[in-house]
């Protein structure tokens, strides 16, 4: 056992657990004790940031080269299968451990604001709590198994918020388009563990990833199964082609929830998995390739798609789903730390972008509902020219526009140009990522185009929300603005965390996961690049997002919109990319109707009521009834016949015991 | 000592209470028949005791015993249902049936 303080890791989990347990029997038993809701909610997450805090410096003080082990107790002792309840922290747990409960607890605050109206503000905490403690569970996880009762525990909280306002059908509707759509991800995920048992016998991390690379043919058949079984998991939890399809739709949950789950934790988990796995990635080059080629195949697509929605959600989600597409670039290159990084500064400016929305739509919603005007308040076509009312949340949102654009210095411009840069020097090595690299780029422009003609439709130009609504706009109170405000310092120091040597930094989180990163590095060395090639890429990225930027100041035209109610059709590409490429329409048309109709059809009508009812259900009772009349014939009533069958019975039996 | 006639007689007295239970109608000859084949295992118990000890006369006095017991009753049961039926022949007796 290793030192005594670190042992007490369980906590970590255990507070947001304990949260769970209290607001849960308040949301059961006193529902508008919302005083006391708010001080377990946000404390347990407050004092988890704490105990996760003190565990990360206890590690790093510690220099620990192999990740600490805790086995608490034996979970699943079947045979061969010996698996341990057992977290684990190393440098790569310890980061995801901060940002989940960093921003975590930032994003509670922010709820205790925008949710305080709310009839379910027990409710939803108390779900609030279950997701972060299921999410501690998915990163602390020291076996597949272990991870495994997160993964599915935050795509449950995840159901549970998004459908928090059940009592509309769209909402539960896309709760279970989620539910589902993970469904077949996990699907993946347990045949990947079901294929590493039976290759190594075990599923605890540190086995697997000793073992693997003496087990495992570089590029052989069973590492590439493994590695796409196990990346079809992270295409369900982490939205990417072709599972991408419930995170947009999951923008009907509460905003908070949006933030926090659908963009700056839950959705990182599978770029979190790949980087855990890297040693087994390193060993299936085509695993790798798949994984940066769906990446980036999905930060171009989706930010297609970001170019031509209203909803102000919705842009925000298909922006993560492209921003998770480039840590996929960017741990599929072998770039773990790059991967990482930018996973850490998404959580930022996308927590922000996300809360920032969220105070934009609680202003406007506020403005509607008093002059009781029944327009969408998320629609940005009812908005703009609020950053006379809202100056803060326009301010710290613009930042977050310029860091996702990628503009120097903000956090996003670090943590992109190092996935590109990697994607560009791998493509020395295998030219299919000359590919992936122009992808990359394109998304970028098209990211910092959206962006822009966000904020401009938002916060500037003439305001179209209505003659009296507009009285009613006003900014968030503070404890909805002072999570922005951190949030914001956040983006914008963020990059710090790892600059590079070429701009005279240290490339701190490299460093620091080398323990982690090491095994797959040695596998699969990563390429440098000349100084000077850089400053170019560097001029280029820079350059692209100025373009993209500027570009949407000069085509936009603010002043040219009308309110949702009275806008125009969409006709030709404007509609196609409206209508997202109609993705939707085409599963439903392949997959949903076609097992509709088997289930209707044949699994119900035939399956269910006639061989289930019909012949195993009344049949067998037919038969016990058929047997019965048949016995009622023997009982005649005539004792004479009950006593020939008696003496012939006897008879029989003496006579086999005679013989 | 006179085994093999005490169990020839034994065998066809009972032999005569199975054809009797068989054959008649009437409950009370019935019930006589059963008697007699109860005797008929009771002559088997004594007739073997003499080889095999002692036990067989006990048993004979607990089978007189429970024989004894089950006449009463018996003939208790027969007496309520010749107050009921104004009968005893059992082929008028059949209502228990499925």
């Amino acid at each position: 056992m290793p030192a005594p303080p670190l042992s007490l890791l369980w906590v970590v989990p255990a507070l947001p657990l304990a949260g769970f347990v209290v607001n849960g029997a308040l949301a059961l038993t006193r529902p508008t004790a919302k005083r006391a809701v708010s001080i377990v909610g946000v404390g347990t997450l407050v004092l988890a940031f704490a105990a996760a805090a003190l565990a990360v410096a206890e590690l790093a003080r510690q220099h620990a080269t192999a990740p600490l082990v805790f086995r608490y107790w034996e979970w699943l002792p079947v045979g061969d299968l010996q698996v341990a309840f057992a977290l684990q922290l190393d440098q790569l747990a310890a980061v995801m451990i901060l940002v989940v409960t960093g921003v975590g607890a930032l994003i509670h605050v922010f709820s205790v604001g925008y949710m305080y109206d709310d009839p379910g503000y027990a409710r939803y905490f108390a779900y609030l709590n279950l997701f972060v403690f299921f999410m501690l569970m998915l990163v602390l996880g020291a076996s597949f198994p272990v991870m495994f009762v997160g993964w599915e525990g935050v795509g449950l909280c995840s159901y549970l918020l998004i459908g928090f306002w059940f009592n509309e059908q769209i909402n539960a509707d896309a709760g279970k388009k989620a539910f589902i759509v993970n469904r077949i991800g996990d699907f993946g995920f347990l045949v990947a563990m079901f294929l590493i048992f039976t290759h190594l016998g075990s599923l605890d991390f540190e086995t697997v990833f000793t073992k693997a690379p003496a087990a495992f043919l570089p590029g052989g058949a069973a590492a590439t199964a493994i590695t796409l079984f196990l990346f079809l998991g992270c295409t369900g939890k982490s939205a990417q082609i072709p599972l991408y399809i419930w995170l947009p739709d999951a923008m009907q949950g509460p905003t908070p929830v949006s933030a926090l789950i659908h963009a700056a934790t839950m959705v990182t988990a599978g770029v979190y998995l790949v980087a855990r796995c890297g040693v087994l990635f390193a060993l299936s080059p085509l695993g790798s390739a798949v994984v940066a080629g769906i990446g980036a195949l999905t930060a171009l697509f989706a930010a297609t798609i970001a170019l031509k929605q209203w909803d102000i959600k919705r842009v925000l989600a298909y922006s993560t789903v492209s921003q998770l597409g480039y840590m996929f670039v960017g741990v599929g290159t072998g770039a773990y730390a790059a991967g990482m990084f930018h996973l850490v500064t998404h959580a930022f400016f996308k927590a922000l972008l996300f809360l920032g929305s969220g105070s934009v739509i609680h202003a406007v919603h506020h403005a509607l509902h008093a002059t009781h005007t029944h327009e969408d308040a998320q629609d940005m076509r009812n908005m703009g020219g609020l950053a006379r009312y809202m100056p803060w949340t326009a301010a710290l949102m613009w930042i977050a526009t310029l860091a996702i654009a990628g503009i120097p210095p903000f956090a996003g411009f670090f943590s992109k140009d190092e996935i590109l840069g990697a994607a560009f020097a791998e493509a020395a090595v295998h030219p299919l990522w000359y590919a992936f690299w122009a992808m990359g780029i394109a998304a970028a422009l098209l990211t910092a185009f959206y962006m822009t003609r966000l904020m401009l439709y938002t916060f500037h130009g003439p305001n179209r929300t209505g003659e009296h609504a507009r009285d009613h706009l006003h900014e968030a109170p503070p404890v909805m603005t002072g999570p922005l405000v951190v949030l914001g310092l956040l983006t914008v120091t963020g990059g710090a965390l790892n600059v590079p040597e070429l701009f005279g930094g240290h490339a701190f989180l490299e460093h620091w996961l080398e323990p982690v990163t090491s095994v797959a590095q040695r596998l699969r060395p990563v390429v440098e690049l000349a100084s000077s090639t850089e400053w170019a890429l560097v001029a280029g990225a820079v350059l692209v997002a100025a373009l993209g930027i500027f570009g949407a100041f000069r085509l936009l035209k603010p002043e040219a919109l009308v309110p949702a109610r009275l806008a125009p059709p969409e006709t030709g590409l404007a509609r196609l990319l409206w209508k997202k490429w109609y993705v939707d329409e085409l599963y439903d048309a392949i997959i949903v109707r076609p097992v509709m109709w088997l289930s209707r059809e044949v699994l119900w009508k035939i399956v269910d009521a006639r061989i289930v009812d019909g012949l195993l259900v009344n049949g067998t009772a037919a038969a016990s009834r058929a047997v019965g009349w048949l016995g009622s014939r023997l009982q005649t009533g005539e004792v004479g016949v009950y006593v020939v069958l008696f003496v012939i019975g006897v008879l029989a039996v003496v006579g086999a015991a005679v013989r | 000592m006179l085994l093999g006639p005490s169990l020839a007689v034994s065998a066809v007295l009972f032999a005569l209470g199975v054809a009797g239970v068989l054959l008649r109608r009437n409950a009370i000859v019935i019930f006589m028949c059963v008697e007699l084949m109860l005797n008929a295992v009771n002559l088997t118990f004594v007739a073997l005791a003499q080889q095999l000890g002692v036990a067989g006369q006990i048993f004979v006095f607990f089978v007189m015993a429970v024989a004894a017991a089950e006449a009463g009753v018996g003939l208790a049961i027969m007496l309520a249902i010749y107050r009921h039926r104004q009968t005893v022949n059992l082929q008028n007796i059949n209502l228990l049936k499925g």
